[in-house]
């Protein structure tokens, strides 16, 4: 139950991108299309398992000085995996992503999670963590990509889903229609808990 | 035709695709820092200033050290042949970011006190701050050289300085306005940025020389 909780809190109420807003480079720019969006996803829920792993098992020999330097070494280690390895099986993912893939060493996620969690818990919860907050950052960007990609280029996932009488928005693929995607979404997210909130009471 | 090069590559680090309206860098201080004008500015220097030392101490890492060249100093220290280590950019970049902006903190703070107790706050935050790493990983993408990499990095600065301090001047005269409850704070914050990105979007028809 406990374990559940863990999980779930990373995907609702402590979600990275709607309610703790980190990690919000990547979620703009890699949102153009649905495709992009679950690689990028995958790519960070893959260096946040691994990285949380290994700083919850060094975590009682790290000098609490230097643990940052070393924290980022590690994110940067399997950061450099993942670039190789979509650059090698995935290479238009990889050449879509471009820059953000060496960028998840420096997304805020990550070393947030090694530093307030992984840092402090056991080898279990931190795998737990982990797969909550990949899992809650994948299925923000995915969503932000869906209006996106619906809106912008008329597909979902390459499947063309409004064919007829409609002129796909271009601005939507472009960087104004992330601001206003993020924006629009999260003022929404507030409403509904104002909302329910009110219901309850 | 160099200095048409660096024209080219100014204009198009401030306006055409600037750091935060185009490429989405920086946004975690573009959100987070632009609350006030002050820290607005003071941020933006702070930015501007690792930003261009960045680039030019990363362009030396990587041709240097990490490329396979005549001129790379490990091949002749040891006496071996080149090693193309060009793997490891992404761990050495970073690393050497983290110690520089370290660095630079301490040299401030022992040469002008002044300066670090405007700037002081916002260079740890700067570590992480995506746009440092991307335009050291943009210089060498679009091979520049050394000088086009050091102009490349202060103009993204001020692009990303210009950016930030029309933000934090929009979001003062915003808290007078009255916003839907739901849409207060960030949400909004969003929008203006889009409206912006939306101005930005003006640049990109255009054409130099």
């Amino acid at each position: 139950m406990q374990l559940m909780k863990e999980f779930i809190k990373g995907i609702i109420s402590e979600n990275p991108v709607f309610r703790l807003m980190l990690g919000l480079c990547p979620v703009l720019a890699t949102s153009t299309s649905v495709n992009n969006a679950i690689g990028m996803g995958l790519a960070v829920i893959f260096v946040l398992f691994c990285s949380n792993v290994i700083v919850s098992l060094i975590r009682n020999w790290v000098p609490a000085k230097i643990r940052i330097p070393i924290y980022i070494s590690i994110i940067a280690t399997f950061v450099t995996i993942v670039d190789l390895t979509m650059a090698g099986y995935f290479p238009e993912l990889h050449k879509s992503l471009g820059l953000f893939i060496p960028l998840i060493v420096v997304n805020c996620i990550i070393l947030g999670r090694a530093e307030a969690f992984a840092g402090k818990h056991s080898v279990f919860s931190s795998i737990i963590d982990a797969l909550g907050m990949g899992t809650g950052f994948t299925i923000a960007l995915t969503a932000i990509a869906t209006f996106r990609e619906i809106l912008g280029n008329g597909t979902w996932l390459g499947i063309p889903v409004l064919r007829t009488h409609f002129e796909p928005v271009l601005l939507m693929i472009l960087s104004p229609g992330a601001f206003f995607t993020i924006g629009l979404l999260i003022g929404f997210l507030n409403w509904l808990e104002h909302y329910r909130k009110i219901h309850h009471s | 035709m160099e200095i048409k090069m660096l024209l080219i590559i100014s204009v198009s680090a401030i306006f055409v695709s600037n750091f935060v309206l185009h490429r989405f860098l920086g946004l975690c201080p573009y959100i987070g820092v632009s609350k006030n004008l002050d820290s607005a500015l003071g941020m933006g220097m702070a930015v501007i200033f690792v930003m261009s030392i960045a680039s030019a101490v990363t362009w030396i890492i990587y041709y240097y050290f990490l490329v396979t060249s005549p001129m790379n100093f490990i091949a002749r220290w040891f006496h071996i042949d080149p090693p193309d280590l060009t793997f490891l950019r992404t761990i050495a970049f970073i690393l050497v970011i983290a110690t520089l902006v370290q660095f630079v903190e301490m040299v401030i703070q022992k040469l002008s006190p002044g300066l670090y107790r405007s700037l002081g706050i916002y260079l740890p935050l700067i570590t992480t701050n995506c746009a440092v790493l991307g335009v050291s990983i943009l210089n060498i993408d679009k091979n520049y050289n050394f000088i086009q990499s050091l102009v490349n990095g202060f103009m993204s600065g001020i692009g990303f300085t210009l950016a930030l301090i029309l933000m934090a001047g929009l979001r003062e005269k915003l808290d007078l306005a009255n916003v839907p409850k739901a849409m207060r704070g960030t949400p909004i914050a969003f929008i203006m940025a889009g409206c912006m990105a939306l101005a930005f979007l003006g640049f990109s028809g255009l054409k130099i020389g």
